[in-house]
């Protein structure tokens, strides 16, 4: 996998779009291996009893495609400082996750902040910002 | 917000600054398997996760933990530490779901990474209630939004990371069950005509044959003459209200209140008794000439209904 370094980066850069497909597996796996047994993250009835539309994705797993949607486009030698996120619809089953980005800024103490997005057909699922450092 | 909304928020704003309880000890040490597992659920190939050669010759020069994988570390999993309880986490939950904010959703999360974790690093997570909102009108329903703070410190007590979470609490609206029909009058030898006129589009009146007395309901005997043969008028379909009230409690699935039943007084002299409708149910009147209206209340029951006059 390829780095990036700081001098390849400039502000306004956009991100390699990513297509999650936001799957029953996709939610599952990510609920637990996130550890997180609520039932609103495997059990579709009773998600809809507790007037969920069906299970959705945890906040946990949305961290963890942020994580990956950002180092994928960096690499492996960028060193995340700070990931800081916002929810909005749900990822429930079947549908899609457009997660986009942009390099927001660019200090001259090396850190970089990037505004991330996941958009999903009922709007944005998650919007944040992350910062990082790249090898100089 | 009422009156109980604040007592409650006062409550709720005494735990702000606690422990949520007791710090919290990784049930394992950052280990490969649970990588392995969150990589494969995110589709995450970075190879300093996984490949021990590639990491070693990394930035880190080793294998490294996600650093978005924070929290998981700390999970209580399925079976949560049976001396765990208490502390205010517990309180507040406790106070909020019995207020009614009996779901939650997480809507913010901020990690701060001081360092990357290793294999074999073992976590203690603190935290702290850093806020709790007054109560908010949300998508999902009323609720209070609940900070916390969390610090995770590593073996030696270093700080490795922060977290800030915020979740939403709230009341889940009530479920609107899909409107059950109104029922459908049994018909049978005595009314079947009354309702076969209905569905026409007719009024009719049963009438004795023998005195020609005019009743409603339909029954098979005149009360004037006791003859048992009888035929049909049909009515005009004009009368007035001779009599109504609004029922109030308790309420039926069926009707949408407030609504009006009536005694019509038809103008051949028999009464009926129906709902007076087209008109705000607080404007009606005793004597209030009406009309009839034949009402298609669904696919399988259509009703003869009053409708004031118009002048």
């Amino acid at each position: 996998m390829k780095s990036l370094t700081y001098a390849d980066v400039n502000e306004g850069d956009e991100l390699p779009p990513l297509d999650v497909p936001i799957t029953r597996t996709a939610i599952v796996a990510g609920a637990i291996a996130s550890r997180d047994y609520q039932d609103v993250h495997h059990d579709a009835e009773l998600a809809k009893a507790r007037g969920s539309k069906d299970i959705f994705m945890n906040i946990l797993t949305t961290n963890g495609w942020v994580g990956r949607f950002v180092t994928d486009w960096a690499g492996p030698s960028a060193i995340l400082k700070k990931v800081a996120i916002r929810l909005g619809a749900p990822n429930y089953p079947d549908d899609t996750m457009l997660m986009t980005g942009r390099v927001k800024s660019k200090s001259d103490d090396g850190l970089i902040e990037v505004e991330i997005k996941g958009e999903n057909s009922l709007g944005d699922h998650v919007v944040g910002t992350v910062s990082l450092v790249l090898p100089s | 917000m009422s009156d109980d909304g604040g007592a409650l928020l006062e409550k709720l704003r005494g735990l702000v600054g606690k422990p949520a309880g007791a710090p919290f000890r990784a049930w394992d040490e950052v280990n490969q398997p649970m990588i392995r597992h969150w990589c494969d659920a995110v589709g995450d190939t970075n190879p300093i996760y996984t490949d021990p050669s590639a990491a070693a010759a990394s930035v880190h020069g080793q294998v490294v933990a996600p650093p978005t994988m924070l929290q998981a570390w700390t999970m209580r999993g399925l079976v949560p530490p049976p001396s765990e309880g208490g502390g205010a986490q517990a309180e507040l939950m406790g106070l909020l779901d019995a207020a009614g904010f009996t779901s939650v959703v997480a809507t913010n999360c901020e990690q701060e990474y001081e360092r990357y974790l290793h294999l074999g690093d073992d976590l203690t997570a603190e935290q702290v209630i850093e806020d709790v909102s007054p109560e908010k009108k949300t998508g999902l329903g009323v609720g209070h939004f609940v900070t916390t703070r969390t610090e995770f410190r590593d073996q030696n007590g270093e700080l490795v990371a922060t977290m800030r979470f915020r979740i939403l609490k709230f009341r889940p609206p009530e479920k609107t069950e899909p409107k059950a029909p109104r029922p459908v009058p049994p018909r049978n030898q005595d009314n079947a005509f009354f309702w076969e006129g209905v569905d026409r589009g007719e009024l009719l009146i049963q009438r004795c044959s023998a005195c020609g007395q005019l009743r409603h309901p339909p029954r098979p005997m005149c009360p004037n003459c006791q003859a048992l043969e009888w035929d049909t008028v049909q009515s005009s379909g004009k009368g007035e209200v001779f009599s109504f009230i609004i029922p109030h409690y308790p309420q039926v699935p069926f009707f949408d209140y407030p609504y009006v039943v009536a005694v019509i007084a038809l103008e051949e002299g028999t009464r009926l008794i129906s709902n007076v409708i087209d008109i705000d149910p607080h404007a009606v009147e005793v004597g209030m000439p009406v009309e009839v209206k034949f009402v298609k209340v669904h696919d399988e029951l259509t009703l003869p209904l009053f409708a004031p006059v118009s002048a």
